[in-house]
C-alpha cells in the first residue's frame, strides 16, 4: 500500500484567508448599515458597482498573468478591497469614478505588484487617493445626514444621481446637498475647518447645525454614529483574533494623545481629541485600513510604531493641511516605512542574549 | 539576571509557574486513546532492529546470521561514548542482518538485525543493581549505557551522556509534559507506572544530585499528575508542578523557560543554566535497567487517529513493524482520504513511507488520520503578513520573513534572521491562514545551508592543498637556482684564477673563445651540406640556411684571420685552402651577379644582365682554373665547384630572364651594367677577405650564395687592406672549418 507523504504539521487552524477575509467583511456590517440609515443608499449602490468591477478586474489580470482566476477569487481580497473603498468614497459619487478608482486599486496597486501578499500600499487607499487628487471636488461631495436634509432621495433617485448626476425628479448633486435650511451642509471636519480658518474658535465652529444635539456637540450629526459602528465591528475583529490590537490602539491612542496636546495648549484654535476620534474616518481607519496586513508592519513593537504614526499624521494634516480628512494620505505613507519599521524591531530570539549586530 | 534557585523553588512550590512566548492551543485530542490500559500485543512474525534507535552513533555487531538470541540479551556493543547498545527485544534466531527501511521523514533504509521470534520470548540472564547507591557512579552509568537507555521524549540522546555532566546542576526536570495532540504514552505510563518513574528519578537523583526536581505535567493530564504526586509523597524535594497547557510546552527550552524564566543560551545547552531534563519514559526505562536489569526493549507507544477503531496505548516491543500495531488497533483505510500513517504527533510527527517500518526507542506515537482529520499541503497561498506565526512562534521569530527569504533562495538573510533557532516546533504553519508549510520551507533552506557549509569546507581545504604546493614548487626553484648561482659563482672564480695563473690577457682568453666558439659553429652546420648540396640548392630554404652559414664562415675566416695573426694557427695545406678559396670567390660571383638585379634599380635590360652573367661565368672559369691549377685537387672540390659556377649561371639566367619579362623596363646604358659588374666584382673580392656583418648561422664550405651584402659597403671596403693576405686569411680560415667540419663528421658518425 503506497502511503501518502506529506510535512508536519498536519493539522492546522480551520482558519484561511478567505475566512479572514469574509470576517473583516463581515465586520464592517455594522459600519455600512449604519451608513445607509444615516446617508441612504448610496453607499450600498457604490459597493456593487465596485465588487462588480473588482472582481472582473482581478479575473482579467489573473488570466493575463496566467493564474488560476477562480484560485485567487475565492480568498476574497478583491472584494474587500471594493468594499473598504466603496464606503470611503462619497455615496453619490458618478458610478464611473467608482468604477475607475476600484480597477486602479486592483490593477494597479494590487495585481501589478505581485498580487495578494505582494503590494507595498493599501490598495483601497491608494485608489481612494488617486480618486481624491483627480477628482477633489467631486470626492468632498458629501450629502448632509438624512435627518438634517432639506431633500431625501430614495432609492432609484440615488441610483440615477449615481448614473446621470440628477435625480429623476432633475435635481442636482448640489441641491441634494443643501441642509433643510437651505445653506449647503459640509462635513464636520470640513467645516470645523473652514470655519477656524476664518478665524472662528472652535467652540464656534461648533455652532453649526451639524453639531447640535450630538454628543455634548464634538460629533457631527451622523458621522459618530458611523464611526461607532465601525467601532463596534472593529472590536469584534480584535475579539476574535483577525487583527491584532496593536495598531488600531497605537493609532487612536497617538491621534487622542497629540490633538490633546494642541487642545490644552489652545482650546479655541484646535479641536478636541473627542471631536478627532469621532468624525471623519479615523476609527474606521484604525480598524479595517491600517490593519490591512499586507502593507502593514508585521511584528509587535512595529505595528505599535507604524499605528501611533498614522494616528500623528491624521492630526497633523487635518490640523495643518490642505486636506479636511487625512487617514489614507498617513497610512500610504506609513505603508512605505513599513520595511524599516520591521527591520528595526525584530524581537529578540530566544536564547539571545543582547541586541545582534545586524546583518541585512 | 538569573532568578536564585531559592525564588523559583519559592514560586514552584507555590504552583506559580510562568509562560513562555508564543504557543498554540490545537485541540488535544488525547480522551481518544488515553482513556484505557496499556495494553499488550502477541508476537510479531518478525522484529526489525535497527542498530541506530538514537542520536549518535551504532554500535558494533556482536551476533551472527543464524544465531539464536534471547530476550534481552546485546545484539551491539558500545564501542563509542555516543552508542548505546540494541538488545533482542525477544527470543528467536538472526534471520538476516540488511538493510530496512527504517522510521525517517525521507523512507530511508539503515542496517537492521531481523529476528525470527521462536514464541518462547525467554529472557536472558538480567543482573540486577537494587543497592545501586552503594556502588560507584560510573557502575550505575554504564548500567544504564548497557541497557541500551536513550532519551524517549523525541530526539533519543544518550542518557548516559546526560548523566555523565560536571556542570552543577540545580535543577533535574522530569518531562510529562507531552504537550502534542493525540499523544497519551507518557500520559498512560506516568497514570499505571509511577512509582517506577518514582524509581527513575530517584536513580538519576543520585547521580545527578541537583538541588531540587521538577516534574513538570501539563494541567490537561489530572491523573497523572494525581498519580506522580503520591509517589513522590515522601519526597518533599520532588516537586509535581502542573504546567499550562500550550503547545509546545514540551519542548526543552520551552519547559525550562516555564519552569525557570531562564533561557537557554543560543548555541548552549541546559546545563549552561543548571538544568537537566529528563522525558517519564526515559526515567522508566532507568529504572528497568538498574532495579531489573532489563534492557530497554519495549515501550508505549499510542496508536491513535480516527482511522483505527481501537485507539489505545500498547506495549511495542522494539523492532515490531507498524502494520502489526496498526493491525491490532483495526486500522481502517477507508476512513481516510489517502492512506497516511504520521509516527510522532500531528505537529512534529512525519508520515510513513511505507507500513514495515519497525518501532524504534524514540516512537511514541502512530497516528492514521481520518479524512478531514489531517490537512494534505495542498492549497498554499501567497503569504499575506498576516503575522499569526510571528505571534505563536515560542522563538520569537519572524517566520514570515524567513520563511520569504529562504523561498527566494536567499539563505544569508534567512540565517541573519535567525533561522537555525528554529526549533521547527510548526506551530507557525498550524496557525497560518494560507497553510504555507513553513517549517518545510524552513528544513529545506537549513539542509541547502548545510549542503553549502560541507561545500565550502571543503573547497577551502582543496584551496590550502594547492596553496601549500604552489608554495612549495616556488621553494624549491628558488632553492634550485640559488645552488646554481653559488655553482656558476664558483665557476667563474676557477676561470679567473686560471688565467691569472696562465699569465694570458683576459681578453685574449675572451677571443680564443669567440674563436673557438664561431669553429664549432661553423663545424656543426657543415655537416649537412657534405651531403646534400643538389638537392639544397634547389629550394629557397636551403638557400636561406646557405646565406646564414656563408656569413658564419665569412666570420669565422675573420676570427682565423686574427687567430693567424696572434700566431695561433697551425699550418695549414695550401691546396685546401686554395679550394676554399675558390669556393668562397664562386659564391662572391653570384653575390655579384644578384647585386645587379636586387640592387632595386627598378629595371635591368636583357644586356646587363647577360653581362652579368658573363662576368660570373668568367669568375667561375677563372676559379675552376685555379682550382684546377692545384695539385692535388680533390674530385668532390672540382665537381662543387663546377656545380656552383652552374649554379650561379642558371640563377643569372634566371634573372636575367624575370627581368625581361617585368613591363616596367627602362633604357639602362651599357656602361651602368658595366660598373655595376665591376663593383660586384670588387665586392667579391672584398667577400674574400671576408668582411661581414652578420653575426651566426650554420657555416656551409659549399654555399654560393649570399643575399646580405651591401652593394655601397663592398665597394667602400674595396679600398681597404692588402687583398693577398686577406685571401691567405680567409683561406685558412676555411680550411680549418672545413677540417674541423670533417673531423666533426667523423665523430658524430
Amino acid at each position: 500500500m503506497k502511503l501518502t507523504l506529506s510535512s508536519s504539521p498536519h493539522q492546522r487552524v480551520r482558519r484561511d484567508t478567505s475566512q479572514v477575509m469574509r470576517l473583516v467583511i463581515l465586520a464592517m456590517i455594522p459600519g455600512i448599515m449604519a451608513q445607509v440609515i444615516i446617508f441612504g443608499f448610496g453607499v450600498l449602490i457604490q459597493a456593487t458597482i465596485a465588487v462588480i468591477t473588482a472582481v472582473i478586474t482581478e479575473a482579467a489580470i489573473l488570466q493575463i498573468r496566467g493564474r488560476s482566476a477562480k484560485f485567487a477569487l475565492n480568498d476574497f481580497s478583491a472584494v474587500l478591497t471594493a468594499l473598504l473603498l466603496a464606503v470611503s468614497i462619497p455615496p453619490l459619487l458618478p458610478w464611473w469614478m467608482t468604477i475607475l478608482g476600484t480597477f486602479f486599486a486592483i490593477a494597479v496597486v494590487k495585481q501589478l505588484y505581485g498580487g495578494l501578499g505582494f503590494n507595498l500600499f493599501n490598495p483601497a487607499m491608494a485608489g481612494y487617493v488617486m480618486l481624491l487628487i483627480s477628482f477633489p471636488a467631486a470626492m468632498t461631495l458629501w450629502l448632509p445626514p438624512q435627518s438634517l436634509a432639506s431633500i431625501q432621495p430614495d432609492f432609484v433617485n440615488v441610483l440615477t444621481i449615481i448614473m446621470t448626476g440628477f435625480t429623476e425628479s432633475g435635481h442636482s448633486m448640489d441641491q441634494l446637498r443643501m441642509a433643510a435650511d437651505g445653506i449647503t451642509m459640509a462635513t464636520p471636519l470640513d467645516s470645523v475647518k473652514t470655519a477656524l480658518s476664518q478665524n472662528y474658535t472652535y467652540p464656534e465652529a461648533l455652532d453649526e447645525a451639524i453639531f447640535t444635539n450630538n454628543l455634548n456637540a464634538s460629533a457631527g450629526a451622523g458621522w459618530a454614529w458611523v464611526s461607532l459602528a465601525y467601532l463596534v465591528g472593529g472590536l469584534f475583529l480584535v475579539k476574535i483574533n483577525v487583527i491584532n490590537w496593536h495598531i488600531p490602539t497605537a493609532m487612536l491612542a497617538a491621534a487622542a494623545l497629540l490633538s490633546a496636546v494642541f487642545y490644552i495648549a489652545d482650546s479655541d484654535s484646535f479641536a478636541s481629541p473627542i471631536f478627532h476620534l469621532l468624525n471623519g474616518s479615523l476609527l474606521f481607519g484604525a480598524f479595517f485600513i491600517a490593519t490591512d496586513p499586507v502593507t502593514a508592519s508585521t511584528t509587535d513593537k512595529g505595528r505599535l510604531v507604524f499605528g501611533a504614526f498614522i494616528g500623528m499624521w491624521v492630526i497633523v494634516i487635518r490640523t495643518f493641511g490642505g486636506y479636511p480628512d487625512a487617514v489614507a494620505f498617513a497610512v500610504i505613507v506609513m505603508n512605505m516605512a513599513v520595511p524599516l519599521i520591521d527591520y528595526y524591531t525584530r524581537p529578540r530570539t530566544y536564547g539571545h542574549t543582547a541586541k545582534r549586530a545586524r546583518k541585512p | 539576571m538569573l532568578r536564585s534557585t531559592d525564588e523559583i523553588i519559592a514560586d514552584l512550590k507555590a504552583g506559580k509557574c510562568h509562560s513562555f512566548t508564543g504557543g498554540v492551543h490545537p485541540p488535544d485530542e488525547k480522551s481518544l486513546s488515553n482513556t484505557t490500559n496499556i495494553q499488550t500485543l502477541p508476537l510479531p512474525d518478525k522484529i526489525i532492529l535497527p542498530l541506530r534507535q538514537h542520536i549518535g552513533t551504532e554500535g558494533s555487531i556482536c551476533v551472527a546470521e543464524g544465531e539464536h538470541v534471547k530476550k534481552g540479551q546485546a545484539l551491539t556493543k558500545s564501542s563509542h561514548p555516543y552508542a548505546v547498545p540494541i538488545h533482542a527485544s525477544t527470543s528467536g534466531i538472526v534471520r538476516e542482518i540488511t538493510r530496512h527501511v527504517v522510521a525517517h521523514p525521507s523512507g530511508l533504509s539503515e542496517d537492521c538485525i531481523i529476528i525470527e521470534p521462536d514464541g518462547l520470548d525467554e529472557w536472558v540472564k538480567l543482573t540486577p543493581i537494587p543497592h545501586f547507591q552503594t556502588l560507584p557512579q560510573q557502575t550505575v552509568v554504564e548500567a544504564i549505557c548497557d541497557a541500551g537507555v536513550a532519551g524517549m521524549g523525541g530526539a533519543g540522546f544518550p542518557t548516559h551522556i546526560k548523566t555523565g555532566n560536571n556542570k552543577t546542576i540545580e535543577f533535574l526536570i522530569i518531562n510529562g509534559a507531552e504537550c502534542e495532540p493525540y499523544i497519551t504514552s507518557d500520559d498512560r505510563l506516568m497514570q499505571e507506572h509511577a512509582w517506577q518513574i518514582r524509581q527513575g528519578i530517584d536513580v538519576l537523583h543520585h547521580l545527578i544530585s541537583p538541588t531540587a526536581v521538577v516534574i513538570a505535567i501539563e494541567d490537561n493530564k489530572p491523573d497523572a499528575i494525581k498519580a506522580l504526586k503520591i509517589a513522590c509523597q515522601d519526597k518533599p524535594e520532588y516537586l509535581v508542578v502542573a504546567v499550562e497547557t500550550k503547545y509546545p510546552a514540551g519542548g526543552e527550552k520551552q519547559l525550562i523557560q516555564m519552569l525557570t524564566q531562564r533561557e537557554v543560551p543560543r548555541h548552549g545547552l541546559p546545563a549552561d543554566v543548571g538544568v537537566l531534563m529528563f522525558n517519564v519514559g526515559t526515567c522508566f526505562a532507568v529504572a528497568g535497567a538498574i532495579y531489573e536489569g532489563k534492557p530497554l526493549v519495549e515501550r508505549v507507544v499510542t496508536v491513535t487517529g480516527r482511522a483505527v477503531e481501537q485507539p489505545g496505548n500498547y506495549w511495542a516491543r522494539l523492532g515490531t513493524p507498524v502494520s502489526h500495531l496498526l493491525n491490532h488497533a483495526t486500522y481502517q483505510v477507508k476512513k481516510q482520504s489517502a492512506p497516511q500513517i504520521v509516527m510522532g504527533g500531528p505537529m512534529m510527527g512525519f508520515t510513513l513511507s511505507s507500513m514495515a517500518v519497525p518501532i524504534v526507542k524514540i516512537s511514541n506515537c502512530l497516528l492514521a488520520p481520518a479524512k478531514g482529520e489531517a490537512s494534505l499541503n495542498e492549497h498554499e497561498r501567497a503569504c499575506i503578513r498576516c503575522g499569526a506565526c510571528a505571534d505563536v512562534c515560542p522563538a520569537s521569530l519572524l517566520p514570515q520573513q524567513i520563511f520569504w527569504h529562504a523561498k527566494a533562495k536567499e539563505l544569508d538573510k534567512a540565517q541573519a534572521y535567525d533561522l537555525f533557532d528554529c526549533i521547527e516546533c510548526g506551530a507557525c504553519a498550524y496557525v497560518c491562514p494560507s497553510e504555507i508549510p513553513l517549517v518545510h520551507y524552513y528544513r529545506q533552506a537549513k539542509a541547502e545551508i548545510r549542503l553549502e557549509k560541507e561545500e565550502k569546507s571543503r573547497a577551502e581545504k582543496a584551496k590550502e592543498r594547492f596553496e601549500a604546493r604552489n608554495a612549495r614548487l616556488i621553494r624549491e626553484k628558488q632553492e634550485r637556482e640559488e645552488r646554481h648561482q653559488k655553482a656558476k659563482a664558483a665557476r667563474e672564480a676557477a676561470i679567473a684564477n686560471k688565467s691569472k695563473a696562465a699569465t694570458v690577457d683576459s681578453n685574449d682568453a675572451k677571443d680564443k673563445v669567440a674563436a673557438a666558439l664561431a669553429r664549432a659553429k661553423a663545424k656543426k652546420a657543415a655537416q649537412q651540406p657534405e651531403s646534400d648540396v643538389p638537392a639544397a640548392l634547389d629550394t629557397q630554404a636551403d638557400k636561406k640556411a646557405q646565406v646564414a652559414a656563408a656569413i658564419a664562415r665569412a666570420k669565422a675566416k675573420k676570427e682565423a684571420a686574427q687567430a693567424n695573426d696572434t700566431n695561433e694557427i697551425l699550418p695549414e695545406d695550401e691546396r685546401k685552402a686554395k679550394v676554399a678559396a675558390a669556393v668562397a670567390r664562386a659564391k662572391a660571383k653570384k653575390e655579384a651577379a644578384q647585386t645587379n638585379d636586387t640592387n632595386e634599380i627598378t629595371t635591368e635590360d636583357e644586356r646587363k644582365a647577360k653581362v652579368a652573367a658573363a662576368v660570373a661565368r668568367a669568375k667561375a672559369k677563372k676559379e675552376a682554373a685555379q682550382a684546377n691549377d692545384t695539385n692535388e685537387i680533390s674530385a668532390e672540390d672540382e665537381r662543387k665547384a663546377k656545380v656552383a659556377a652552374a649554379v650561379a649561371r642558371a640563377k643569372a639566367k634566371k634573372e636575367a630572364a624575370q627581368a625581361n619579362d617585368t613591363n616596367e623596363i627602362s633604357a639602362e646604358d651599357e656602361g651602368k651594367a658595366k660598373v655595376a659588374a665591376a663593383v660586384a666584382r670588387a665586392k667579391a673580392k672584398k667577400q674574400q677577405a671576408a668582411e661581414s656583418s652578420s653575426s651566426d648561422g650554420p657555416a656551409d664550405a659549399n654555399n654560393l650564395i649570399s643575399k646580405n651584402v651591401d652593394f655601397s659597403s663592398a665597394e667602400e671596403q674595396s679600398h681597404h687592406d692588402d687583398e693577398k693576405r686577406k685571401r691567405i686569411a680567409a683561406a685558412v680560415a676555411k680550411a680549418k672549418a672545413k677540417q674541423a667540419a670533417k673531423k666533426d663528421n667523423n665523430e658524430t658518425e
